[in-house]
């Protein structure tokens, strides 16, 4: 690799790293408003015009707290507990394509960090190994309630990454590719994969919902039975850390979603775009920056979906939670891989 | 490339050394999981990342939070972890592992490092793509059997999981 292939991707790589915190901090606004929204409040609006210093308020208020071990917490795993959790949450950024490829002075510059073509297994191993912050630290905490929000997140996250592998595995007989710039790229135009996948769509959005620990699934960290499950004794940044994390949890999740479901980075009537300019390269260009944008919308309106249901739904009850994961959305994720596999061979016979 | 795979190998050899030397056995576990971590490193380095995601997700993603989940369970006390090994436990223990150094050296001494051909190697075999193809032709019989003993296995963890009629639920 060239030296200036390497310092862009160095540049690409730091991007992608600021804007995941970025959304992840302006994700904790926004969670507060649509919040106030739909409770009919205000929300915060005291720092900041409409309160959009608010984010940097509370961190500032995070950082500045005392930083509180108990005594009998297990003192290392307490501290790399909030850690694993941030670094795990911001690893898997790395294989989306954000975008498709931009020509600068005829360079094709490809908007992803790393290309690797078993990019959705490597989603997938990250995302399993997401709960491993939320254990130690509820472990090491040392508190019954805290034990048993962990204990919680390790069967929850278990149990559902099952049905989002099968579910996973639909897709991936239909694109015939782990690579998710392949996936992306197949999808061109309006040929999004939620068109043939709408069971398979369903199963996964659910499981990433239990994934990220989200309400109706935020059985972890349920303050009415937990106080506060596994980050109960947990306090200033750390604490801070922890919640970091599930919204850069849920950014992430989101990205995967429209990655695999909701075409990426492709948009309707893209190739009349394309077409309707007649530099080559210009089009190129223009055509990957509305991309881009179209990329983060689909993002952004599936981070505003996971808030609204937030807000909307009360918390599933935790035998509940076990009998939807086990007896219901696995038998329908292999039910979809068999209709999926049936209609393929069909096509082939059909047509 | 080489010095890479020192680096890898040593801090392998050193993650699996403290798994077992640990006291606390969280920490043990913390520690297997990097050595699986070090294990799918190797697994690059050798260009089969199917390998090594499917190492990350199958041991690290499941069974060492299984692993971890039970111990967390039994919450081993104190008092246990400070008992005292009695003298015979640990020359009986020396006895066994200078047995097994010795049939290691004896196993190892006449074994030799296989070579490869680096005309006709293919630098792609640890790819999803050949490893599907090679395990679906010609390795087909072992992969469906390895296979039904899996379905065995849960048949068998169902069956002893199974509540009995008139058994309580909790």
């Amino acid at each position: 690799m060239e030296s200036v292939d390497l310092i862009y991707k160095a540049i690409y790589i730091l991007v992608i790293f600021g804007i995941t915190l970025l959304i992840a901090t302006y994700s904790t606004y926004f969670e507060r408003k649509i919040a106030a929204f739909i409770q009919d409040r205000v929300g915060p609006n005291r720092a900041g015009p409409a309160g959009l210093l608010q984010p940097l308020a509370d961190a500032g208020k995070l950082f500045f707290k005392e930083d509180f071990i108990p005594t009998n917490a297990n003192k290392a795993l307490f501290i790399i507990g909030p850690g694993i959790a941030m670094l795990v949450a911001t690893m898997s950024s790395a294989v989306i394509p954000f975008g498709d490829t931009l020509i600068v002075g005829g360079r094709e510059i490809a908007l992803q960090a790393i290309n690797v073509n078993i990019g959705v297994l490597y989603v997938f191993g990250v995302v399993s190994l997401g709960v491993y912050g939320l254990m130690i630290g509820g472990w090491a905490s040392n508190n019954k309630f805290s034990l048993l929000g962990a204990i919680r997140a390790a069967s929850q996250n278990i149990s559902y990454e099952l049905a989002m592998g099968l579910s996973l595995i639909a897709v991936l007989m239909m694109t015939g590719s782990l690579s998710l710039r392949e996936i992306a790229e197949q999808q061109a135009g309006f040929n999004w994969n939620i068109w043939y996948q709408p069971l398979g769509f369903l199963i996964f959005l659910v499981c990433a919902f239990a994934e990220c620990n989200r309400t109706p699934f935020d059985l972890p960290e349920s303050e009415a039975e937990l106080i506060g499950g596994y980050h109960t004794e947990y306090g200033s940044m750390k604490l801070g850390m922890y919640l970091f994390a599930e919204y850069i949890n849920i950014f992430v999740a989101s990205a995967v979603m429209s990655t695999l479901y909701f075409g990426a980075y492709n948009f309707p009537f893209m190739e009349n775009l394309r077409a309707a300019i007649s530099d080559p390269v210009l089009a190129n260009n223009v055509v990957t920056l509305i991309g881009v944008v179209v990329m983060f919308t689909k993002i952004f309106l599936f981070i505003f979906f996971f808030m609204w249901v937030r807000w909307t739904l009360p918390r599933f009850r935790y035998d509940q939670l076990m009998k939807l994961g086990w007896n219901i959305l696995i038998p329908l994720a292999i039910l979809n891989v068999i209709l999926t596999g049936a209609a393929i061979l069909l096509k082939e016979h059909l047509f | 490339m080489e010095n890479v795979f020192y680096f890898l190998a040593s801090l392998t050899l050193l993650c699996a050394l403290m798994v077992v030397i640990s006291k606390n056995p969280v920490h043990s576990i913390i520690f297997l999981i990097i050595t699986f971590f070090t294990i799918s490193g190797h697994y690059i380095l050798l260009n089969a990342q199917f390998l090594a995601a499917v190492n990350i997700i199958v041991y690290a993603g499941a069974i060492m939070v299984l692993f971890l989940f039970v111990i967390m369970f039994l919450s081993i006390s104190k008092n246990e972890r400070d008992h005292k090994t009695s003298t015979i436990t640990k020359i009986t223990g020396t006895i066994a592992g200078g047995l097994l150094f010795i049939v290691m050296i004896a196993a190892l001494k006449d074994a030799e490092v296989g070579s490869y051909n680096a005309e006709n190697f293919d630098s792609q075999i640890g790819m999803v793509e050949n490893l599907g193809k090679v395990l679906f032709t010609k390795y087909l019989l072992p992969f469906e059997i390895v296979s039904v003993l899996f379905l065995v296995a849960m048949v068998g963890a169902v069956m002893l999981g199974k509540k009995e009629v008139g058994d309580r639920h909790f």
